[in-house]
């Protein structure tokens, strides 16, 4: 059963003459347990997907299902518990005179838990980040560790389908090898469904089983990693991306 | 033989801080002749630190000690600051990493550029609007006309990034350092200003530094790689042989990228040494 399916999704931005469409006719289904990639250039339209499934691009058109539901343009509360996002940049999606404690408290606060010390210690542990960190504040971490935390205010209403835009970009290759470890093992433990946005294929090679490419807010074609890695892509869009891409 | 255009020789760069001093670059010593030298390293690393350093661009409280830093036989670090600003831009450019943050947003690009050409020239408004739009041309940018009077915000990244490696180079500086110049772009993107680079370097013979933190494509695109850790040089080796790296932190950074070709369930992750920050800084001079 597909956990996530997407059809004829159009995002746009402004209105009238200034109306820009970032995402035209996108259609895609994300399995239960898979982790799908969408990749592209910068402006290609691959993040606003993301931010129109959760609700943060607030103009769009066509048809968001999860788990067989329909998504309106109001999400109920059950929706945020179900779907939740990590985002590019660890230095600016944290606050900055926030401590972890603080910002995976009111997460689970919000969410209605109840034995909130007892979860934050959990979800610590389960980023691989310890107690020591617990009430430290953002300009005390270094990028790997502020996108443990990022992560571990994700999962904090265990969802189970996890939306992560470019989570490793802003980090250097060697802290980049220990989160997509991190997410590899989430995703096997807690039996996670991940959309996985980069700009990166060997990123996406990495931790996908299917991917789509994206150019100019097109889905231009959507194909699976073992046809990725015998460079197997039809459109000549991917071709030119991948050859890009292996230099 | 290689003639030799900078000579750096034991480089220090010192933040004084109240846990005591932290020294960012440690006793690094570099020659450059007309070359690609590409610096590879960790954030952190000092490999930033080192680039500006050499156009004495670290403010205080930093501090910046040196054997030498020579440029063409003159000792940069002996300059008073006046000699030192006809050095910057002149001899030795910079090019930044993120172009929205190195072009004055209230200006029009042509305006920048012009301005930038006739610091540093006598050239009479005409002649500088007239260099400034070839220079445009070659960086690859098509109708130079219109970016001349567009302003930075109109501009895409790659866009933004040729436009100031064109106002690097109208001066024809003898060095150009690049400081993670195609980190902010697009794979497509990167591949065009790096040959844009490239070409500009074999035609006017210059010396250049690139500074990245991305080992693939400095194995590609150089001729000698430093690497760099904890502010010192830890090995270097010619970019062709990078692959064949011996130090264990060059290797850690080579296996902890995922590959295309080579699918793995998990990736290496590195394993630091105490021992490699305080073991004594490789010399690359030549």
């Amino acid at each position: 059963m597909n956990k996530l399916s997407v059809n004829g999704l159009n995002v746009w931005f402004g209105k009238q003459r200034d109306r820009v469409n970032a995402v035209k006719g996108a259609t895609f289904d994300v399995a239960q347990g898979e982790s799908f990639g969408l990749v592209g250039e910068s402006g290609s339209g691959k993040s606003t997907i993301l931010r129109a499934i959760t609700g943060l691009a607030p103009n769009w058109s066509g048809k968001v299902e999860l788990d067989g539901r329909a998504i309106g343009k109001v999400r109920p509360k059950s929706f945020f518990k179900t779907v939740q996002m990590v985002f590019q940049d660890p230095y600016a999606s944290l606050h900055p005179r926030h401590s972890v404690d603080q910002v995976l408290g009111e997460t689970l606060h919000l969410h209605g838990f109840r034995d909130i010390d007892a979860r934050v210690v959990k979800l610590l542990d389960d980023v691989g980040l310890g107690q020591k960190f617990r009430f430290r504040y953002p300009h005390q971490l270094s990028g790997g560790q502020r996108q443990r935390v990022a992560i571990a205010r994700a999962l904090a209403p265990e969802p189970e389908l996890l939306l992560l835009d470019e989570p490793t970009s802003a980090l250097d290759v060697s802290v980049q090898a220990e989160i997509l470890n991190l997410l590899a093992d989430l995703r096997r433990d807690r039996d996670l469904t991940y959309v996985m946005v980069s700009h990166d294929l060997s990123v996406v090679g990495h931790m996908c089983d299917r991917l789509a490419v994206m150019k100019d807010g097109h889905i231009v074609e959507i194909l699976d990693v073992d046809a990725l890695r015998s460079m197997k892509a039809s459109h000549p869009y991917s071709k030119q991306l991948l050859e890009a891409s292996l230099g | 033989m290689m003639s030799t255009l900078l000579d750096v020789e034991n480089l220090w760069v010192r933040f004084p801080s109240r846990n005591g001093v932290f020294d960012a670059v440690r006793g690094v010593s570099f020659t450059l002749g007309r070359e690609r030298l590409g610096i590879v390293g960790e954030s952190g690393s000092g490999k930033s630190m080192t680039g500006r350093a050499i156009l004495r661009l670290i403010r205080s409280p930093g501090i910046v000690e040196a054997d030498q830093i020579s440029l063409d036989g003159t000792d940069l670090m002996k300059l008073s600051e006046k000699d030192m600003r006809a050095v910057r831009g002149q001899r030795i450019s910079m090019v930044m990493q993120d172009p929205k943050f190195s072009l004055n947003p209230v200006m029009t690009i042509g305006d920048q550029i012009i301005e930038a050409y006739r610091l540093h020239s006598a050239a009479s408004k005409a002649q500088a609007y007239a260099k400034s739009v070839e220079m445009l041309e070659a960086v690859s940018i098509r109708n130079p006309e219109r970016v001349m009077r567009a302003y930075p915000h109109e501009m895409s990244g790659g866009m933004g990034q040729r436009i100031m490696i064109a106002m690097m180079l109208i001066p024809n500086p003898e060095i150009l350092i690049a400081d993670e110049p195609t980190s902010a772009l697009d794979v497509s993107v990167q591949r065009q200003v790096l040959s844009i680079m490239d070409k500009l370097v074999k035609d006017r013979g210059m010396g250049l530094i690139f500074i990245s933190h991305d080992l693939n494509l400095v194995a590609d695109f150089c001729d000698r790689v430093l690497i760099m850790y904890a502010g010192r040089i830890v090995e270097v080796c010619d970019a062709d042989k990078l692959h064949d790296a011996k130090h264990p932190y060059t290797r850690g950074l080579l296996n902890s990228l995922p590959r295309l070709d080579v699918p793995r369930d998990r990736l290496d992750v590195l394993e630091r040494d105490p021992e490699w920050s305080v073991a004594l800084s490789v010399s690359a001079r030549v």
